[in-house]
């Protein structure tokens, strides 16, 4: 066998994940998570913050990659699991935040410890988190859990989804607290690509075909009910905002709108006008209070590590 | 780029003298290109059955990147922790690129992609039998990265000097690509077999059941894989089916030893004399069974590709029909 | 809606300089319905989203290539495309390969 054929040397030498094609490294940690919350600020505040951010990504995620072989060209394939990838990433840091800030020892099952095993990945606590807690504990706002339905409407999810984060994390940048500041300059330059990506599928659907046209407003209209929640600040939000540590969801309001009045007219929709879902006795998705989708969502994801509790992957 | 230089070799090696001349007609210029291990590249005269040849086993490689996403991704949903979740939509995402890749270089040969897509959900191209079996456990996903990924590498690398250019260098890209898939599948089954009881049967069951598949990826035996003379001879093969499934069985015996799974060939043992493994006789009958689309995903693996992508189609509709509108436009889409 | 969309999208070429300091090289093709999404798809699929490369992308038909010999215009194609001219061959399919 010549050196052509010796492709296996790379198995023995080549340890680094950033080799892959489209993905970027899996173990790195692009974020110091251990930094202490910053004087005065509330660790539980700050870790049901870190919690309702990982979850949005989470969840998103998990939606986005139910197109993986179901996406309507190849070229989609390849760009809806780049921007899930982007979105799991932020939400593994995230939950490793919140996680060290003491949120998994509330969700962490007797006998399910986070001992590790050697190799230190045994139950960390972004997987006690995101697999062993429940669908009440996820603190995702509801337009992350909602079906995305065809690629119209997934698209519409996504620009207002990106629109929304993008602001969220520009802003974030400046956040008292150094681990959230350091996700959002990771995060804002993943979510543009986000926000273009949608803004020009909602452009081309919105103003291709007949068909398209009729799709791309069908998706904008299912979409909107939930758009009014992401705006609403939680009690916990709102007493970070005053540490310095979170962004207001109201000041994203204005970010939202200049996206959707830039893209909607040129892409020959209408802003729609459907009322919002209605909150159950005031609660909603950062309350753990979420719609009926959430639930089967959860299932499907935490199955098979909840059928195995002791084991590691 | 991460282009090696290897690769740059290899993409570069072209006949000093690739030009017919009045005492040289193509047909001999190819031949002689050929003979020097030179490059024949998109424009060059080619036989008619070397085209064919050529466009047969790409399309073939390239709908088996793009069929042999469903079976992992039946468990991106459900991958049992968040880093395996990331590799495992990763991987499928590189095969995406993969069957890019490869449709890419069948272009060069005058064929469309909507074409061979048309004739793979017709059922009228074939890609590779591994992908009409089910993934049953978490398992399997690490099995699939090191026994048929790594039956895959043993296929694919010889092709880096596939003497088409093309074809050439996008295994060279995806070869290097694979490698990775089949260090994951690896790292994922020893984390398995030194986790509970339950982890380590589901690894010996995946085991139990890819590897004979496995086996047959390689194809028939070669008194019975017609086309493998003259493709060897045209350079577009590099080795005979049984020669690459040997070498496979010879690199996977001693990683099976260090995972300490059973591979379930009681036939399988060392031979002193021929220094290689013997090993059993595959099941041809079910190999010929799943070619022909009876195997246990035949069916619903064609089904799914065909409502992808049939139920893009009006998207695609749409981008064409937006690009015509604003094709007189200087100026790029506002977004 | 007066358009008719074409039946597939076209076929665009794709180049990338992997750094500064280096030419622009060939890396493969891709289809995209619009210059943009070409530029968008390339960046996904040859660059892996890295932002500090260069990537070209220019629609294979808009390209004029010289045939293989120039020296001697009797035996060379009749083409000036970069590729052959599309043709469709009947691929045999009852071979049980790969």
């Amino acid at each position: 066998m010549d050196a052509d054929d010796n492709v296996y040397d790379a198995l023995a030498a080549a340890d680094h994940d950033g080799r892959w094609a489209h993905g970027a490294g899996f173990d790195e940690s692009v974020v110091e998570v251990t930094a202490p919350a910053p004087d005065g600020v509330d660790t539980e505040d700050l870790a049901a913050y870190c919690l309702m951010l990982a979850d949005d990504a989470l969840v998103g995620s998990q939606r986005l990659s139910e197109w993986a072989t179901h996406a309507p060209e190849l070229e989609e394939e390849v760009a809806l699991a780049n921007i899930a990838l982007d979105l799991l990433g932020q939400a593994r840091v995230l939950l490793a935040r919140a996680g060290h800030l003491g949120a998994a020892e509330r969700f962490r099952v007797a006998g399910r410890a986070s001992e590790a095993t050697g190799d230190g990945r045994a139950h960390d606590d972004e997987d006690v988190l995101a697999y062993f807690r429940d669908d009440r504990f996820f603190r995702n706002v509801t337009l992350a859990e909602i079906d995305l339905g065809d690629f119209a409407q997934t698209m519409a999810w996504m620009l207002v989804f990106s629109s929304w984060r993008l602001g969220l994390m520009t802003r974030l940048r400046g956040s008292a607290d150094p681990v959230l500041a350091a996700v959002a300059t990771k995060a804002v330059p993943e979510l543009a690509y986000q926000r273009e990506y949608a803004a020009g599928w909602v452009l081309r659907l919105g103003d291709g075909t007949e068909l398209s046209h009729v799709r791309m407003q069908a998706g904008l209209d299912a979409v909107w009910p939930f758009v009014e929640e992401i705006f609403g600040a939680h009690a916990v939000e709102t007493r970070l905002v005053e540490a310095g540590v979170a962004v207001d969801p109201a000041a994203l309001r204005a970010d939202v709108d200049a996206d959707l009045e830039q893209v909607l007219p040129v892409a020959t929709l209408t802003r729609p006008e459907r009322p919002a879902v209605g909150l159950v006795g005031g609660r909603g998705g950062r309350d753990g209070v979420h719609t009926e989708a959430l639930g089967p969502v959860l299932a499907v994801m935490q199955s098979l590590a909840r059928a195995h509790p002791e084991a590691t992957w | 780029m991460t282009v090696s230089d290897e690769t740059t070799r290899l993409a570069t090696a072209s006949t000093p003298d690739g030009a017919p001349t009045p005492e040289r007609g193509p047909e001999e210029v190819f031949e002689a290109t050929v003979a020097a291990e030179g490059r024949i590249e998109p424009r060059d005269w080619m036989p008619e059955g070397y085209r064919k040849t050529l466009v047969r086993q790409i399309a073939q490689h390239a709908h088996s990147e793009i069929i042999g996403m469903q079976p992992e991704g039946n468990w991106i949903l459900r991958a049992p922790s968040l880093r395996r979740k990331a590799i495992l939509l990763a991987k499928v995402q590189d095969e995406a690129g993969h069957g890019l890749y490869l449709y890419s270089a069948t272009e060069t040969l005058g064929v469309d992609r909507t074409e061979l897509t048309e004739k793979l959900i017709d059922s009228r191209q074939k890609y590779s039998s591994i992908f009409n079996y089910p993934t049953l456990t978490f398992a399997d996903i690490g099995v699939i990265g090191w026994l048929v990924d790594g039956a895959a590498i043993c296929n694919q690398v010889p092709l880096c000097r596939s003497s088409y250019g093309p074809y050439a260098r996008a295994m060279v890209r995806i070869c290097k690509e694979e490698s990775f898939h089949q260090r994951q599948g690896f790292e994922l089954l020893m984390t398995l077999m030194a986790g509970t009881d339950a982890q380590r049967a589901m690894v010996q069951d995946a085991v139990d059941r890819w590897w004979w598949p496995s086996l047959m990826m390689f194809g028939p035996a070669d008194g019975d894989s017609p086309n493998t003379q003259q493709s060897m001879a045209w350079r577009i093969k590099r080795h005979t089916n049984d020669e690459l499934r040997q070498r496979f069985v010879d690199m996977t015996v001693p990683q099976a030893a260090a995972l300490g799974v059973t591979l379930p060939d009681p036939a399988l043992a060392w031979n002193d004399e021929r220094q290689a493994h013997d090993f059993g006789e595959i099941d041809w009958a079910e190999f010929t069974a799943v070619v022909k689309g009876a195997g246990p995903c035949n069916a619903q693996r064609i089904a799914h590709r065909r409502a992808a992508h049939e139920n893009g189609q009006w998207v695609r509709d749409a981008a064409s029909a937006y690009a015509a509108k604003h094709a007189d436009r200087s100026e790029e889409p506002a977004a | 809606m007066s358009t008719t969309p074409d039946a597939t999208w076209p076929l665009y070429e794709v180049f990338v300089r992997g750094k500064r300091g280096l030419n622009h090289v060939h890396v493969g093709s891709l289809h995209a319905p619009d210059d943009r999404m070409a530029l968008h798809n390339a960046r996904n699929l040859y660059t892996r989203r890295n932002e500090g490369v260069s990537i070209w992308v220019v629609r294979a038909d808009a390209i004029t290539a010289s045939s293989p010999d120039e020296k001697d215009p009797f035996f060379a194609p009749a083409g000036d495309k970069v590729y052959r001219h599309p043709t469709f061959y009947s691929i045999p399919d009852d071979v049980p390969h790969l």
